[in-house]
């Protein structure tokens, strides 16, 4: 390698090994130091596995975690059911500008913050609501009713969340996917559901594991919307964490179940990853 | 299926009204906010008692305004603030990544490329508190160590600009190669062979070849700033942003104020994702 | 007579105002390699998608084996197609490819896998099921696209373009093997291309279809040296062509134009009644024109011109020279004869040439 290209490279991986080593690495061995330290006295520390043992023997803290896990692959299979139709329309069957303008469309919830979806959901679903006073209008129900804090409230406002970063993998891999293979798959005596099944889905799939991918680590690192739309028993475990940290100040229990949401996370994503067949690299670009 | 294989009518029918249906599912959160904002009443829900600007405008209790909130225009200053700085560093070093992993072949750029992406599966909560921990660990060292008591350190506004940029920088970086990936490198040898120099023929010719992609990473990154929550939440002082002061409010229950902001935001948000759109068009 | 395999009666298909194929008629004998030749945008691909069944005709009937199958959905038509990008099915494997339409027909997967190692077989490929499709040269998706289809065997067999994409040297090995897996798998082609070479090299019939319509029906032969409209004249090989008005006409056929530059050329209407006044074209070919250094010899030609040579095109076994008529500055591709006699002939150089009317092709002038 010629100098030049040397110093180069040495000046954009600055910048790289800067930002991955300080503010994603380091902080992470850090957080684990934390999570195995035991406090003996003021100031004093010392190795142990206390922290991961209170995480496995307190019943609330291992239900809470085997609840927010199920609860995400809930989330996300919900969310791949509900926006691969639509993908597919975008994608394959609406043309020209409508198909731009939907594509559009989809987006546009997203250019808001989190914040006010949830908001818009709180509105909607709690006893004073907008679905509330309709169904006190249509006579189906006598009073008000609360449709906020619950399981399934929450679960609605985490797909819709979600479901951009669902939809627009999805419609970019089926895209590509050309009119004449599936033309091709009717002309060879295909019917609907064997062509969804051999053709579209199979070429769909680095969408269908991106797209699962980055729903389940934002339904699983989401901390808003169970706080809001869930109730006193759907607990998040990113509440647990928060509460451990801001409420309670014990660091190292913190850490400790923060970690245990990284080795859960990645576990998850690792398994989705090998049943779809994808790599990191092809499902993240 | 696809236009040119005939289906039967209802389930042409069937289909069309679930994307609709799915189309107002996506709608209806964001119209209540919007309408409610408008409402003459103290809460944010029917009965509708008319139309008022006073939630954007009014400067009497209890009915104050959007513009005349200062605690709310604080945070939006704030958010901004922070956007901004988040935008242009991962711009930067999303830049400089790009060209490293288009360029450049080295020992363990396989490895590198996937810690890259890493920020991407790891939950925005729990860089959050890595960052937090780590930062004081830092914090508490120096102040012991050296005596030194370095505020950026400790949460705040600094901690949230790092934190926010940890992970938007990977999205940045995905961005910008995307567009550099398909760049011709030809190009570049051709205004070496016009006589420019290596940097010369990058800021000359890369460089505005890129530009779309810099402006709409800019334009995501200040998107995804503006709305980031969870890893926020941990990194925060006492200079809340937006989307934090929000939500202490709404904990406290909720006035057509905060549907007043939400109607801002979403306007703001949009007319910048109408620029960035304009704006690629145009190339 | 036996039934066709495939027949179109009157069909027409409307896009809005736009009328793709307008009133097209024809049959295509079992058996047979039939090609619809024409310019892109004449309605060709229309008419193949119709018979696919991936549009619906505006009206006429599509009839296969003798039965309409207007009602019968893409995939249950005895048709099956072959794509212009081939349309592979790229995240499957070549045995998987071939084998999607049985395993659409519940075959039990021992037959299917029987039926798969002989296709393959039968295009020569044998041993490659396990292979991907981006593993496989041009020329073997090719075949495998085929196989794909015949192992349906489908009534008939459409193939849209699928030489496009190939380079030259492989485009003109794949006419050869289209032709030979014809006949091997003895099933009716119906082939769409706007390359007359293909058309010709492969096909027992061709169509050529202009602007929605079909401007004639025969094969290679009849529409290269009987062409019947100005068009087909013009599509099919190359015409050296003048304009103008028909200034004598004998009850023959035979026929004189004088152009507007005042040359006068003798030609054939061939039985299409051009009457003095009309406004014509005359179509000569190239290879119908002779060349010579003396005068002489070209005296029992009707029409004879001088002129220079303008410019020398070398192409092996189809080398031609442009010549610039004396008298009015025309410029006249000839095709040089491959006697030798030639060989030294430079630009510049002064040649007779002429050629007889019975070779001069003359067609009305339509109105448009």
């Amino acid at each position: 390698m010629r100098a030049g290209a040397k110093l180069g490279l040495i000046l954009l991986l600055m910048p790289l090994l800067l930002w991955l080593g300080l503010l994603i690495i380091v902080p992470h061995i850090d957080m684990f130091l934390v999570s195995i330290r035991e406090r003996i006295g003021v100031g004093r520390y010392q190795i142990s596995p206390a922290n991961y043992l209170t995480f496995f023997t307190e019943p609330l803290y291992l239900v809470t975690f085997m609840r927010t896990a199920l609860m995400s692959i809930l989330t996300t299979a919900i969310t791949l059911v509900i926006g691969f139709p639509v993908a597919f329309y975008i994608a394959k069957v609406a043309k020209g500008r409508l198909q731009s303008s939907l594509f559009l469309l989809c987006l546009v919830p997203f250019w808001v913050s989190e914040l006010v979806r949830t908001f818009g959901w709180m509105i909607l679903l709690r006893e004073t609501g907008i679905f509330s006073s309709f169904l006190q209008w249509l006579g189906l129900v006598d009073g008000p009713v609360e449709m906020l804090y619950n399981d399934v409230a929450m679960i609605v406002g985490l797909v819709y969340t979600s479901m951009l970063f669902m939809v627009v993998p999805l419609v970019t891999t089926m895209e590509s996917l050309d009119d004449s293979v599936i033309e091709a798959g009717y002309d060879l005596g295909g019917s609907n559901l064997s062509i969804l099944r051999e053709i579209v889905i199979p070429h769909a799939m680095p969408g269908i594991a991106s797209g699962s991918i980055v729903v389940f680590m934002l339904s699983l690192g989401n901390y808003l919307t169970p706080t809001m739309l869930g109730g006193k028993d759907s607990l998040w475990f990113t509440e647990l964490i928060y509460s451990q940290f801001i409420v309670r100040f014990n660091w190292e229990l913190g850490a400790a179940f923060g970690f245990m949401l990284l080795i859960l996370s990645s576990i998850i994503v690792w398994a989705m990853l090998k049943v779809t067949g994808q790599t990191l690299e092809k499902t993240m670009t | 299926m696809i236009p040119t294989i005939r289906q039967p009518l209802s389930l042409t029918l069937v289909y069309r009204a679930y994307v609709v249906l799915f189309f107002v599912y996506l709608a209806l959160p964001l119209l209540v906010v919007s309408v409610f904002a408008f409402n003459d009443s103290l809460f944010p829900s029917l009965p509708w008692k008319g139309f008022t600007w006073n939630w954007f405008f009014g400067d009497q209790r209890p009915m104050i305004g959007v513009f005349n909130e200062r605690p709310i225009m604080r945070a939006l200053n704030n958010s901004a603030f922070i956007a901004v700085f988040v935008s242009a560093l991962s711009v930067c070093v999303g830049t400089t990544n790009a060209f490293l992993f288009n360029r450049y072949n080295f020992p363990l750029r396989g490895l590198l490329y996937v810690l890259m992406l890493l920020p991407l599966v790891i939950p925005g909560i729990v860089l959050g508190i890595s960052i937090l921990v780590f930062s004081s660990t830092l914090a508490n060292g120096l102040e012991d160590g050296m005596g030194w008591d370095i505020y950026a350190l400790r949460p705040g506004l600094p901690l949230v600009i790092l934190g926010q940029f940890s992970f938007i920088t990977t999205i940045v970086t995905l961005v910008i190669s995307a567009r550099l990936q398909k760049f011709d490198r030809t190009l570049e040898e051709a205004a070496l062979n016009l006589g420019a120099g290596p940097l010369t023929a990058v800021r000359t010719v890369t460089i505005p070849y890129l530009l779309p992609a810099l402006v709409g990473g800019f334009g995501v990154a200040f998107l995804m700033s503006f709305e980031n929550f969870n890893t926020t939440l941990m990194l925060v002082g006492s200079d809340a942003p937006l989307t934090i002061a929000m939500f202490d409010r709404l904990k406290e229950g909720s006035t057509p104020l905060l549907n007043a902001v939400s109607l801002l935001l979403m306007l703001g948000s949009s007319g910048l994702a109408l620029l960035m759109i304009l704006f690629q068009r145009k190339r | 007579m036996t039934t066709a395999d495939l027949e179109c009666l009157e069909l027409s298909k409307r896009f809005g105002d736009f009328t793709a194929v307008d009133q097209v008629s024809f049959s295509v004998p079992s058996g047979t390699f039939f090609s619809i030749l024409g310019p892109s945008g004449c309605g060709k691909t229309t008419i193949m998608r119709m018979v696919a069944g991936f549009l619906d005709p505006s009206s006429g009937d599509i009839q296969i084996k003798g039965k309409s199958v207007l009602d019968v959905a893409p995939n249950k038509r005895p048709v099956n197609m072959v794509f212009q990008h081939l349309a592979l099915f790229p995240m499957m494997n070549i045995a998987d490819n071939i084998g999607y339409g049985l395993r659409r027909q519940g075959l039990a997967k021992s037959e299917i896998a029987r039926k798969v190692d002989e296709a393959l077989d039968r295009i020569g490929l044998p041993g490659i099921g396990k292979r991907k499709v981006e593993e496989l040269s041009g020329g073997q998706k090719q075949r495998v696209a085929i196989a794909r289809c015949m192992v349906l065997e489908p009534d008939v067999l459409l193939l849209d373009e699928p030489l496009g994409a190939l380079d030259l040297k492989l485009r003109e090995h794949m006419k050869i093997e289209l032709k030979s897996l014809q006949a091997a798998f003895d099933t009716t082609f119906v082939y769409i291309t706007h390359d007359q070479s293909e058309a010709l090299v492969m096909s027992d019939q061709i169509a050529v279809m202009n602007k929605g319509r079909f401007e004639q029906v025969g094969s290679g032969r009849d529409l290269y040296y009987r062409p019947q409209t100005a068009f087909v004249a013009g599509f099919v090989g190359e015409s050296n062509r003048w304009r103008g008005k028909v200034t004598r006409s004998d009850a023959g056929g035979a026929l004189q134009l004088t152009t507007e530059a005042g040359l006068v050329v003798t030609g054939a209407d061939n039985g299409r009644g051009l009457a003095v006044g009309a406004e014509a074209q005359i179509f000569v070919r190239p290879e119908a024109i002779r060349i010579s250094r003396k005068q002489d010899e070209l005296a029992h030609f009707e029409n004879r011109m001088v002129g220079k040579v303008q410019s020398l095109l070398f192409n092996g076994a189809a080398s031609r020279a442009i010549l610039r008529s004396e008298a009015n500055g025309d410029d006249i591709e000839v095709t040089l004869p491959q006697s030798g006699e030639f060989a030294d002939l430079t630009r510049g150089d002064d040649l007779h040439f002429g050629w007889s009317g019975e070779q001069a092709n003359a067609f009305a002038v339509e109105a448009d």
